[in-house]
């Protein structure tokens, strides 16, 4: 009872990264609170589901092995989930800011009464003193859901002191998958599907699903040519990718660009709702650096900023600052790789 | 057959625009400084439900907003564009609502407008982000959903399911679903039509109650005799029957506990210009040292 849960995403039978990037997260989030770490892995034909979680440190699996599990659908995953929480009072639930998790988390909200923070970037556990709804008292040990708002110009902590669970959403790439213990050992429980799904629950049907690998590098490039609204337009933005292609690196992009039309690939967004990054190198071009856009890099071990505003705020975290105009920088800098790599 | 579809519609922020005024001195939002737009995928759901009424001649679409008097701007957009009446839920009791007061707000005022088919809204807005009321009226009103929808492809009236091509992470996928449900339209799907003209003409003068300056209720009042449908329906807390403990703050499991303005900590950086010497010595620098190559 009361122990932290994680809702595991799987495709076919694999459970994906950022479940485990949760674990990890999760686990530490349990070892501070003093309480057990529990998964959910629901799918179809997922025996020995248990070997890719227990590492993490998973102290419980709960599993739902059935037909109709898998694709995932809404209704039945929501109808495990609300029917387990009954029984287990979880304190808090993480879950993926992936489309499944999306999905999920609002209707698991909407049935438990409890909030439900999107798409954050820290999560801590905190005692404070806190008035709510004009009583003013002491909360220990509450989970702190951190997350850029409103435009970027504030980090907003938010809590949820008188519900449970305390839910929260998170990217993949922004908590660190860290194995606990390749011998970590925990308990399985393999759930009758039928006792938490009611056979009406199987509503909509998957006629077809196309699932690609992902089109680009960017997760693991490590040189990350990003650009952002300062680009200007498409044609300037192909010197990114000229520049990338010449260090062996990928194109990234601010959400501004992507907003403006700069680059199509919506999947090239660096940031708090996109990708977060880690490169060796990341080098932005014309980027002025919103909080949601650093959420996305600030990890990063060298960053080089091209920008002609002397004051752009991702200048105070960039190693180097070129203060110039990308159509002229830009050029330069493949121009200088191609002489001096030889 | 024909359907009935609501659309849900929410004027926010312009928060893709926002400028180094938005936050007052004080660290709050500076509102007067961020113009009020359209929700940019709402546009996209509303797009989606003139194809259905297009398609099923007879249909009507009934827009519903959540938010300060002002936000029957929409719905007189949503007019100018093909919807058939709208409705503005304002009420100071509401003010504070997190995603789970919001949607149960808008759930008791879809219960009002009632005999729905299809609910429409986008997948999330962008002055939060946060994808969450969409799935969260579904529940309260024990529907199914789809979400990230890009297109309804086909919709059966006698057997009462549609079909949806809809994005997954990775992919897209096709699904059918029963009616009624809620699907929640992402930004990738078409684009909305733009005002007729006509409609901008028939509907240039209609307004909500709240919007009206007091001196010329006469005015209105005649006006809206002669033409109803310049009346847009306003719904405050009562009229949609919400209990007041599940509504604004007081409805709102999530709190604000810290608001941080961002300040960088600033790095030793190293500031070069665009001259040819700078350039060609970064690089340089960054081969030596294996950083690049």
């Amino acid at each position: 009872m009361n122990n932290v849960f994680v809702y595991c995403e799987i495709e076919g039978t694999t459970v994906k990264d950022v479940s485990l990037e949760l674990l990890s997260k999760g686990r530490k989030l349990a070892d501070t609170l003093g309480v057990q770490l529990e998964c959910i892995c629901a799918a179809s034909g997922i025996d020995g589901i248990e070997k890719q979680v227990f590492p993490y440190g998973v102290d419980k699996v709960h599993v739902f092995d059935a037909e109709g599990l898998f694709p995932y659908t809404t209704n039945p995953h929501a109808s495990l989930v609300i029917n387990l929480f009954k029984e287990e009072q979880p304190q808090i639930c993480l879950m993926g800011a992936t489309v499944i998790g999306r999905d999920l988390g609002p209707r698991i909200s909407a049935a438990t009464h409890s909030g439900l923070t999107a798409d954050c970037t820290e999560l801590e556990i905190d005692s404070f003193e806190m008035s709510i709804g004009g009583v003013k008292k002491f909360y220990e040990n509450q989970l702190c859901q951190i997350r850029p708002a409103f435009g970027g110009n504030i980090v907003a902590t938010i809590v949820n002191p008188e519900h449970r669970p305390q839910m929260a959403t998170v990217r993949e790439g922004v908590m660190k998958k860290e194995i606990k213990d390749v011998n970590y050992k925990g308990e399985v429980v393999k759930h009758d599907v039928a006792k938490y799904v009611p056979e009406a629950e199987y509503v909509v049907k998957v006629l077809e699903r196309h699932v690609e690998a992902a089109k680009n590098n960017l997760k693991s490039a490590p040189i990350v040519v990003a650009g952002g609204y300062g680009m200007g337009s498409k044609e300037n933005f192909d010197m990114l990718f000229e520049l990338a292609k010449e260090l062996h690196g990928e194109v990234g992009a601010s959400r501004a660009a992507i907003d403006a039309g700069f680059v199509a690939d919506h999947d090239r967004q660096i940031g708090q709702t996109g990708l977060t990054v880690r490169p060796k190198v990341y080098i932005a071009c014309g980027i002025s650096g919103q909080i949601q856009h650093i959420a996305g890099m600030q990890d990063s071990g060298i960053i080089i900023s091209v920008n002609n505003d002397p004051d752009a705020p991702i200048n105070a975290i960039a190693d180097y600052v070129i203060n110039g105009n990308v159509e002229e920088v830009v050029p330069k800098l493949i121009k200088y790789y191609k002489a001096n790599n030889k | 057959m024909s359907l009935k579809i609501v659309v849900l519609a929410k004027q926010v922020p312009d928060t893709r625009n926002v400028g180094p005024d938005a936050m007052t001195e004080q660290g709050t939002i500076n509102r007067a400084a961020l113009p009020a737009v359209f929700n940019p995928e709402d546009l996209n759901a509303l797009e989606q439900a003139l194809r259905l009424k297009d398609q099923f001649p007879g249909s009507t679409i009934s827009v519903v907003t959540m938010g300060l008097p002002k936000s029957a701007e929409v719905v007189r957009e949503s007019l100018y564009r093909g919807a058939d009446e709208g409705f503005v839920v304002t009420d100071r009791t509401l003010g504070g609502a997190d995603t789970l007061a919001t949607s149960y707000t808008l759930a008791q005022a879809i219960k009002k407008v009632g005999n729905y088919d299809i609910i429409l809204c986008g997948r999330q807005a962008i002055d939060g982000d946060t994808a969450q009321v969409g799935p969260q009226i579904a529940q309260k009103l024990g529907l199914t959903q789809v979400t990230y929808a890009e297109e309804i492809l086909s919709l059966d009236e006698k057997a009462r399911k549609v079909v949806i091509r809809r994005l997954i992470d990775g992919g897209v996928e096709t699904v059918e679903a029963p009616l009624p449900l809620v699907v929640t339209v992402n930004g990738s799907a078409a684009p909305c039509r733009p005002r007729n003209a006509k409609r901008v003409m028939k509907y240039k003068n209609a307004t909500a109650v709240a919007e009206r300056a007091p001196e010329a209720a006469e005015k209105y009042a005649a006006l809206i005799a002669e033409k109803p449908y310049l009346n847009i329906a306003q719904w405050g807390a009562a009229d949609i029957e919400a209990d007041p403990a599940q509504i604004g703050k007081a409805g709102s499991p999530t709190n604000v506990k810290a608001v941080k303005n961002i300040v960088f900590k600033a790095k030793e950086s190293r500031t070069l210009t665009a001259s040819d010497e700078d350039v060609e010595g970064l690089i340089k620098e960054l081969l030596e040292g294996k950083i690049i190559g």
